[in-house]
C-alpha cells in the first residue's frame, strides 16, 4: 500500500477518537482554566502529558489544594497502565521501524491502545507505521487543539454552565469504566472496593495520597482474589 | 513547584512508561503475575477517582453529583458514545442548579 493511502486510511480510523477527544479536551480547557491555569499552560499540559485522566486529576487536584509532588506521583500510579498497553502494541508492531514504533507509542492512550488492537493487518502492509502514526497523532491534534480553545473561551462561559461540565470528568470516568465492567464484573468490583478504600483513607490522608492508596490496594487485592480463583 | 515544573514531571512520568516498551519489546520477557496486577490498575484507578469526588462537584449538594452520575451510569450502560454521556451528565447537573 502506497504511503500517502496508509495516511489517508489512519486519518479515517482516527476521526471517531478525535470527534471524541474534542469536547472532552475543550471541557478540560474550561475547567483548567478556571482553575487558575493561563492558556499557555493549560495547552502545553495537553502537549507534553496527553492523559485526559490525568489531567483532569491534576485540575481537580489543584483545586483541592494538593502538592505538585503528589499530584505527579498521582500521574505516574494512574498512567502506569500505559506500560503495558504500549508493551503489547510493541509487541505486535516488532516488523515496524523502531523510530516509528517509538513515535506510535508516544501516543498511546486508553482509546488509542483500544483501537490498534482491532486494526492489526496494518502490521503486514507496507508503511504500515505510517498508518498507525497518523491516527495516533490525529487524536493527539485533537486534545491539543480542543484543550487551547476551551481555555480560550473558559472565560466567557456562564457560571451556572461551567459549574454543570465539572460532572464532565466523572461521567468521562464512568464511560470509561462501564464498558470493561459489563465485560467482565470482577472489575466492577475492583472499582467498588477502590471507591470504599478511598472514601475511607480520605478520612487520615489528602486526597492525592488517598487516590493513590486506594488505587494500590484495590488492584493488589483484586488480583490475589482473580490469582486464587484461577490458580 | 511552580505549575511549569509540575507539567514537566507529569510529562517525564507519562512518557517513560509509554515509549520505554517499544525500546526493550524484544529484551524483557515480564512474569506474568506483574502484567495481571497492573491490568487491574485502570478500574482500581477509575473507582477511586470517581467516588467520593463526585459528590463533592457542587458544595454541600451531593444529591447533584449523585443523580448526575446515575444518569452516565446509564447511558453508559446503553452503550451511548462517550461524548452523550458526558453530555447528558453535564444537562442533567445543568437542570439540577
Amino acid at each position: 500500500m502506497r504511503s500517502v493511502d496508509q495516511i489517508k486510511r489512519g486519518l479515517k480510523v482516527g476521526l471517531p477518537i478525535m470527534l471524541a477527544y474534542f469536547p472532552i479536551a475543550v471541557t478540560f480547557g474550561v475547567l483548567s482554566s478556571q482553575a487558575g491555569l493561563s492558556v499557555f499552560e493549560l495547552t502545553g499540559m495537553s502537549m507534553f502529558v496527553y492523559s485526559g485522566a490525568a489531567q483532569m486529576m491534576a485540575i481537580n487536584m489543584i483545586l483541592l489544594n494538593t502538592s505538585a509532588l503528589e499530584i505527579v506521583i498521582a500521574t505516574f500510579v494512574l498512567n502506569f497502565r500505559h506500560f503495558i498497553m504500549s508493551f503489547s502494541f510493541a509487541h505486535r508492531t516488532m516488523a515496524t521501524p523502531l523510530k516509528w514504533r517509538v513515535a506510535s507509542t508516544l501516543f498511546i492512550t486508553d482509546e488509542t491502545f483500544s483501537v490498534t488492537t482491532v486494526e492489526k493487518d496494518a502490521v503486514k502492509q507496507a508503511n504500515g507505521h505510517l498508518f498507525y502514526f497518523t491516527f495516533v497523532f490525529v487524536s493527539y491534534l485533537s486534545w491539543v487543539i480542543g484543550s487551547f480553545i476551551g481555555g480560550f473561551v473558559g472565560d466567557i462561559i456562564p457560571d451556572s454552565i461551567s459549574q454543570s461540565f465539572s460532572i464532565a470528568l466523572y461521567a468521562m470516568f464512568i464511560a470509561l469504566l462501564v464498558p470493561s465492567v459489563k465485560s467482565n464484573f470482577r472489575y466492577g468490583l475492583i472499582a467498588i472496593l477502590a471507591m470504599i478504600l478511598n472514601f475511607a483513607f480520605g478520612q487520615f490522608f489528602q486526597e492525592g495520597w488517598s487516590i493513590v492508596l486506594s488505587t494500590l490496594v484495590a488492584s493488589g487485592l483484586g488480583f490475589l482474589a482473580l490469582r486464587r480463583r484461577t490458580s | 513547584m511552580t505549575i511549569w515544573m509540575m507539567i514537566i514531571l507529569m510529562s517525564i512520568v507519562t512518557i517513560i512508561p509509554r515509549i520505554l516498551p517499544a525500546f526493550l519489546v524484544d529484551k524483557i520477557k515480564f512474569p506474568d503475575w506483574v502484567g495481571q496486577w497492573l491490568e487491574l490498575i485502570p478500574y482500581a484507578a477509575l473507582g477511586a477517582l470517581i467516588f467520593p469526588g463526585i459528590i463533592n462537584i457542587v458544595s454541600d449538594q451531593p444529591l447533584i453529583g449523585i443523580v448526575g452520575g446515575l444518569v452516565a451510569l446509564l447511558l453508559a450502560v446503553f452503550r451511548l458514545h462517550i461524548i452523550f454521556v458526558v453530555m447528558g451528565a453535564v444537562a442533567v447537573v445543568y437542570l439540577m442548579l
